[in-house]
């Protein structure tokens, strides 16, 4: 009941409202209701906060500005022809030797620092996605694994997720990367590796419950093989929590993405994320030139909120028991 | 009980040497240690006799079971760069980075368990709100970018914390403390705040949510109707509730907070192991590099396991037993 009156808030009729409602609009013509498509209600649904929504157009948005990088930038950071040493340490709103106002300032190596906060968003949002879907796909295929093989197989990997779990993300990845070094690569295995622990304990955890269900049962009788009962009907119904764990693993894989840099065992110098950004701005710290950590941390702090309160909404709609 | 600590222990066992051979092996190839230990300018016999020294001329695999027969004798390899035990160096900078954590600790329960409380009990109040919304922030926040932050408005602006090492030290049956020297204290506060960060807004948000739980509950409608004044109720009745979960949750993330001190001490230039460690990673300095990871997954495992045990003494409800039996 309190369902129904929280949708009619958001102009969101429930089904039943719907059938009746179509077969009017299709006698009278005028007055188009909008098609209820599962994905509208969703959508209508997660827009109903105010902070999810403000936050999704935040990350579109810098998404969006990251892919476009070399369009809304007055300077590629990474021409080293166009840098000039006599723009380095410039206070926010200088002028740039080119011509252009530096807004945010400029680096130790006369970098316009909005354009090298850009390009860093760029790599730290990449290597972000790439090890989330990375760990993804290995945590899926393991966990779903676990869950139909049961006996040895889910015994040896559960203890395995379960080991992981027990150690922290910081540490594990430290480890690797101590062993591995340096580079893009590495800091993605480094991350895949500590993160698709989580991704396979939640498949496990749906897969099971799904499992038991009568729709499994039916597509048994059917004879069906078990990869395809697997993928195509289990795995769709393991989505919900997946998504929610995933958009939460991202934000957590670019914040640790930009701590090991901070650290100097992260991204090389040669790939500034931002991480490594906020690290080349401590040592001029103490000098009182705040602004060269300051904004690519502002900017980090920016991707990290709005990547979890989307993630926050999403595990409220998602998840039935939530529901108001 | 026995069956449990029998199995746990050789978990362990397993855990640890499959550990030190990932470690070492993989540290082993990552670069050449040679080129760090040598001068530029040494000649050819020079550089034979620190190869010689070091054993870096034996196969990895002679160097790995040297390794192990140290680990055997409470030798795990001397550094490269001081010239020292691995394990003396490590164990030595290990009562700053448990004083680190500690005071962290202490920090979330005492800022955190009040903010909580509070928020919880007036759940609409604009303060309470403020409260939780800035525990969100407290989650997302890159902890070593607050710390760059808290040295840049109270060390560098204001001027009124030290930012790096830890001052004056105090020494109590052996152990050197930062804790008992006013100048040690002021050392530890910038440091401890940003490494407790993470843990205030855990604390507050399980404090929150115990708090509103447990007001509903009817030995506090009890405790109202009998007229009890509302510290009475709130001090005794409700937080005696509200701590087992905080106090639980607090055990776990202990070793957390060792772990996440790597970051605070390598900004504050805190002398624990967690910097030892990054220096360590940057010099290639092997031995520190596999010790350290040696010690901090005993200590770990040691913590885990006090941890279970812990939780089932306080609660009976939680027996201790394997997955796999």
């Amino acid at each position: 009941m309190t369902e129904v009156s929280a949708r009619d808030v958001a102009g969101v009729r429930p089904l039943a409202h719907t059938l009746t409602q179509n077969g009017e609009v299709g006698g009278e013509g005028s007055d188009p209701v909008p098609i209820e498509t599962p994905l509208r209600l969703f959508l209508a649904e997660f827009l109903e906060s105010r902070a999810a929504a403000v936050a999704l157009a935040v990350l579109a948005l810098l998404v969006a500005v990251a892919v476009a990088a070399p369009w809304v930038t007055p300077q590629n950071p990474y021409d080293l022809g166009s840098l000039d040493i006599l723009d380095s340490r410039q206070a926010p709103g200088a002028k740039a030797s080119a011509g252009f106002t530096m807004i945010l300032g400029s680096d130790g190596l006369g970098r316009d620092l909005y354009s090298a906060i850009v390009y860093g968003l760029r790599i730290s949002l990449l290597v972000g996605i790439m090890s989330g879907v990375l760990a993804m796909l290995i945590g899926m295929s393991t966990g779903l694994l676990a869950a139909y093989a049961g006996g040895r197989t889910e015994a040896v990997v559960m203890r395995v997720v379960d080991l992981q779990l027990s150690f922290p993300a910081i540490l594990v990845a430290l480890m690797l990367v101590a062993v591995l070094g340096k580079g893009v690569e590495k800091i993605v295995l480094a991350l895949v590796a500590v993160q698709w622990a989580y991704y396979a304990r939640t498949v496990r955890a749906s897969a099971l419950v799904e499992r038991r269900k009568e729709y499994v049962e039916a597509a048994r009788g059917l004879a069906l093989s078990p990869a395809r009962i697997m993928l195509r009907h289990i795995l769709p119904n393991c989505m919900p929590p997946l998504i929610v764990v995933g958009t939460v693993q991202t934000a957590h894989a670019i914040a640790l993405e930009a701590t090991l840099s901070f650290l100097g065992v992260g991204m090389p110098p040669t790939e500034p994320s931002l991480g490594v950004l906020i690290a080349n701005g401590f040592e001029y710290m103490l000098s009182g030139r705040y602004w060269i950590s300051f904004f690519p941390g502002i900017a980090l702090l920016v991707t990290i909120v709005s990547i979890n309160l989307v993630g926050d909404r999403l595990r409220e709609v998602l998840n039935p028991r939530l529901r108001r | 009980m026995t069956a449990f600590l029998i199995r746990r222990l050789m978990q362990a066992g397993l855990v640890v040497a499959a550990m030190s051979v990932i470690v070492f092996f993989g540290v082993n190839i990552v670069g050449d240690p040679v080129d760090i230990l040598v001068s530029p300018e040494a000649d050819q016999a020079e550089r034979a006799r620190v190869i010689r020294d070091f054993g870096l001329d034996q196969p990895v695999w002679q160097q790995y079971l040297l390794f192990l027969k140290g680990v055997a004798q409470g030798d795990l390899g001397r550094s490269f760069v001081h010239g020292e035990p691995a394990l003396k160096l490590i164990l030595e900078r290990m009562p700053a980075t448990v004083e680190l954590a500690l005071a962290a600790l202490v920090m979330a329960v005492v800022i955190g368990i009040p903010l909580g409380l509070y928020a919880g009990i007036r759940p609409a109040g604009r303060v309470s709100k403020a409260i939780m919304a800035g525990s969100i922030l407290g989650f997302s926040l890159p902890t070593f970018w607050v710390g760059l932050m808290l040295i840049m408005v109270f060390a560098v602006d204001l001027g009124w914390l030290p930012s790096t090492g830890r001052g004056a030290t105090a020494s109590v049956l052996g152990i050197s403390t930062s804790l008992l020297t006013a100048d040690g204290l002021a050392h530890v506060l910038l440091p401890a705040f940003n490494l407790a960060l993470l843990k205030i807004s855990l604390v507050v948000r399980l404090t929150y949510a115990g708090a509103r739980e447990a007001s509903q509950q009817d030995y506090i409608k009890f405790a109202r109707a009998k007229g009890l004044s509302e510290r009475r109720i709130v001090g005794v009745h409700l937080l005696k509730n509200i701590m087992i979960p905080v106090v639980t949750v607090l055990g776990l993330e202990f070793g957390n907070l060792l772990a996440f001190s790597v970051v605070t001490e390598t900004i504050f230039a805190w002398p624990g192991m967690g910097k030892l460690l990054i220096d360590s990673i940057l010099l290639l300095d092997r031995p520190v590099v596999v010790a350290y990871l040696i010690v901090i997954v005993l200590a770990f495992l040691l913590i885990n396991f006090v941890v279970d045990a812990l939780y089932s003494a306080l609660d009976p409800r939680v027996r201790l037993r394997d997955a796999g039996s």
